[in-house]
């Protein structure tokens, strides 16, 4: 009994050191990756602070060298800010919500045809609808101005909605797929057996799965609208100018700008970053094309 | 309520591919219970998808009720089905997704109410849970709720998909019970399968026993037990399984573990008609009567109560405790295979020990080794 003790003290020991060793090599692993991504993460985030604090600068404190830390807050900037953004930011409200709308209304059914009933060649549909988001807008954009002009569209905010919806419409299709297809097969078999048709199918069985999906398919449509500025810039003058066209005509030729565009676009990004925080965690899931479950 | 009958009925997934289900003929009576039970594959489950309409003919033809359905959509079979998953509405609480189907036939809200708390008393489901949602449910209520959605239909046939794979193996015995009581009392003719024969066994009126797409045996529980038609139905039938061992004929009977099983007159014949060199003989466990702890007389033939008896003799390789009784792992001896014995009663030799058992010739079922088909009763 007593040699077995003594047995045991002197093997534990060195059995724990062992462990430990292996442990502090694991931990310090773990520690490096943790700081590796504090870095990075602090890299990104820096600049959007910057911006932010510059915002509640004066104009004098903002461009200064060294950079100063101390200073006098002012909202100055965002009153200058929000005097002249009302009709962007109607304009930009208008094309986000209504061609994000259009999006859900069209790729709800598309998504429906390439997944739960898909039709024939339905892989070379899907693989058609991505492949209209490599083509580079800058390419597209003359035919775009002619077609625009031609149909008296120019500077409308009609036309914003409809190429809004047609840039995010490939993006949504293929993400409410990946939803649709985590559809219990059974359950759309129950349905059809319960005497659901079509429709009730889609509204009452397949809808309700798949809310949560639509939720976070429209958001990414809401901040890529929200933040486009290619088409806006070329196709748009003063009747459906966006909130992004503001932060660049906000920019005087002259003088010192540099707390006024930030006050700006700390504005104009604060419905994108309200948006995000929602959408954060299914995004991933939709983003993921239905491969993790 | 109402007669099924399978036509001829196939299902050929891919061209050329052997047929899922190849002219499956089944008769099922009006208010029958009727479980189709074999192994992956053997096309049980893909037999009743077409009954349900969720797979479609590629030859043949399904009645209900004297009425060909073969090319009516499943919502107008009028049969109701729980799935393997129950497939429930997730979003539904337990009441609406029972009155589903009750809804999309415009039954008025009164009605539905009425027959979706009359399913449930019947399936003792709480009403409180009627408020609920699936995720709320624990896996026992959820299958009662698959049930429920069924029951509340009134439909002519009920379909049921291994409805209780899902269980956990106590709550899926006292399932089992719940459901052949429920299914007697509503006298709705049912089609059920599983995989598991002592579910088809147990629950079942008749049982269709399939392989390889084709229907082996279609007759009651004890019919199959006792007068399987082929190797492959006397195997999967029992638990634990018929010993099957291949054996010389000769002219006094079949040459196995250096001895000779005497075998019926019928055997004999048709054997003897096939010009049959060996035989595929089967011997259910319980039908291996432990006979001396000590094989003194291995090969030796006894006489006992005046029939001729074989005796087999081996080694105990396992025992298995079943409690009741016990499970012996014999090695029979002269390279005869291994065979499985039901002890009687609860004295038997440990691992290691000789064995001698009796065997009575009419327990003796004897097969072709070549077609599996028995050789004459």
């Amino acid at each position: 009994m007593a040699t077995q003790a003594a047995g045991s003290v002197s093997t534990a020991p060195r059995r724990s050191r062992r462990l430990s060793k292996n442990r502090a090599r694991e931990m310090s692993g773990q520690a490096g990756w943790t700081v590796l991504g504090w870095v990075v993460g602090i890299a990104f985030f820096i600049p959007v602070l910057w911006m932010v604090i510059t915002a509640f600068k004066p104009e004098s404190a903002a461009e200064t060298w060294p950079p100063q830390f101390t200073f006098s807050p002012t909202l100055a900037e965002f009153r200058l800010v929000f005097s002249g953004m009302g009709p962007f930011i109607e304009h930009s409200a208008i094309a986000t919500i209504g061609s994000t709308i259009l999006v859900l209304v069209l790729a709800l059914p598309a998504a429906y045809a390439l997944s739960i009933r898909p039709v024939g060649k339905w892989r070379d549909s899907l693989f058609f609808f991505i492949s209209t988001k490599m083509l580079p807008v800058v390419a597209a954009i003359g035919p775009l101005y002619v077609i625009a002009l031609k149909s008296h569209l120019l500077d409308s905010i009609w036309l914003l909605i409809i190429l809004y919806a047609a840039m995010n419409l490939p993006l949504a299709i293929w993400m409410i797929r990946s939803f649709m297809l985590e559809v219990p097969g059974e359950m759309l078999e129950a349905a059809r057996l319960d005497g659901a048709g079509r429709i009730r199918e889609i509204v009452e069985v397949i809808m309700p799965v798949v809310t949560p999906g639509l939720v976070s398919t429209a958001l990414i449509c809401v901040i890529f609208a929200w933040n486009e500025l290619f088409l806006a810039l070329n196709l748009t003058v003063t009747n459906a100018s966006t909130m992004p066209m503001y932060l660049i005509s906000s920019v005087p030729q002259e003088g010192l700008y540099i707390a006024h565009l930030s006050a700006a676009a700390t504005v104009a990004s604060v419905p994108v970053i309200i948006v995000g925080w929602i959408a954060q965690r299914s995004l991933v899931r939709g983003l993921s094309m239905g491969a993790i479950k | 309520m109402a007669a099924v009958e399978y036509q001829q009925a196939s299902r050929v997934y891919a061209k050329g591919a052997q047929p899922a289900v190849d002219a499956l003929d089944l008769d099922i009576q009006d208010g029958e219970f009727v479980v189709l039970v074999g192994p992956s594959g053997s096309g049980k489950t893909t037999a009743l998808r077409m009954l349900a309409g969720l797979e479609p003919l590629d030859g043949g033809r399904i009645v209900i009720g004297g009425r060909d359905i073969s090319d009516v959509q499943a919502k107008d079979r009028d049969i109701a089905m729980v799935f393997q998953n129950y497939a429930l509405y997730p979003n539904k609480t337990v009441a609406d997704n029972m009155g589903f189907a009750l809804k999309m036939q415009h039954v008025p809200k009164a009605e539905r109410d009425r027959r979706v708390r009359q399913a449930a008393r019947i399936l003792d489901l709480d009403e409180q849970l009627l408020g609920r949602k699936p995720k709320q449910l624990s896996g026992g209520q959820r299958q009662r709720v698959a049930m429920g959605r069924a029951i509340v239909r009134e439909p002519k046939v009920f379909l049921m998909d291994e409805p209780l794979s899902n269980l956990d193996a106590k709550l899926r015995v006292q399932t089992r019970t719940q459901i052949a009581e429920l299914q007697r009392r509503l006298g709705v003719t049912t089609v059920y399968v599983t995989h598991d024969q002592v579910e088809a066994m147990t629950m079942g009126h008749r049982v269709a026993v399939l392989s390889g797409g084709k229907l082996q045996q279609c007759a009651s529980p004890r019919e199959l037990y006792d007068n399987p038609v082929n190797q492959f139905v006397a195997g999967f039938i029992g638990s634990p399984a018929m010993n099957l061992l291949t054996a010389d004929l000769t002219d006094a009977g079949a040459r196995l573990a250096g001895t000779v099983i005497p075998l019926t007159a019928p055997i004999k014949t048709t054997a003897a008609r096939d010009k049959l060199t060996e035989i595929v003989i089967g011997i259910r466990p319980e039908h291996l009567h432990l006979h001396l702890a000590d094989a003194g007389q291995a090969g030796a033939q006894a006489q006992a109560g005046g029939a001729v008896t074989a005796s087999l003799s081996g080694e105990v390789l396992l025992v298995e405790e079943l409690g009741a009784d016990a499970l012996l792992h014999v090695r029979l001896a002269d390279a005869g295979g291994t065979v499985v014995a039901r002890t009687e009663g609860r004295q038997y030799p440990g691992p290691g020990s000789q064995v001698t058992f009796r065997v009575q010739p009419a327990d003796v079922f004897a097969f072709h080794p070549a077609s599996g088909a028995r050789l004459a009763a």
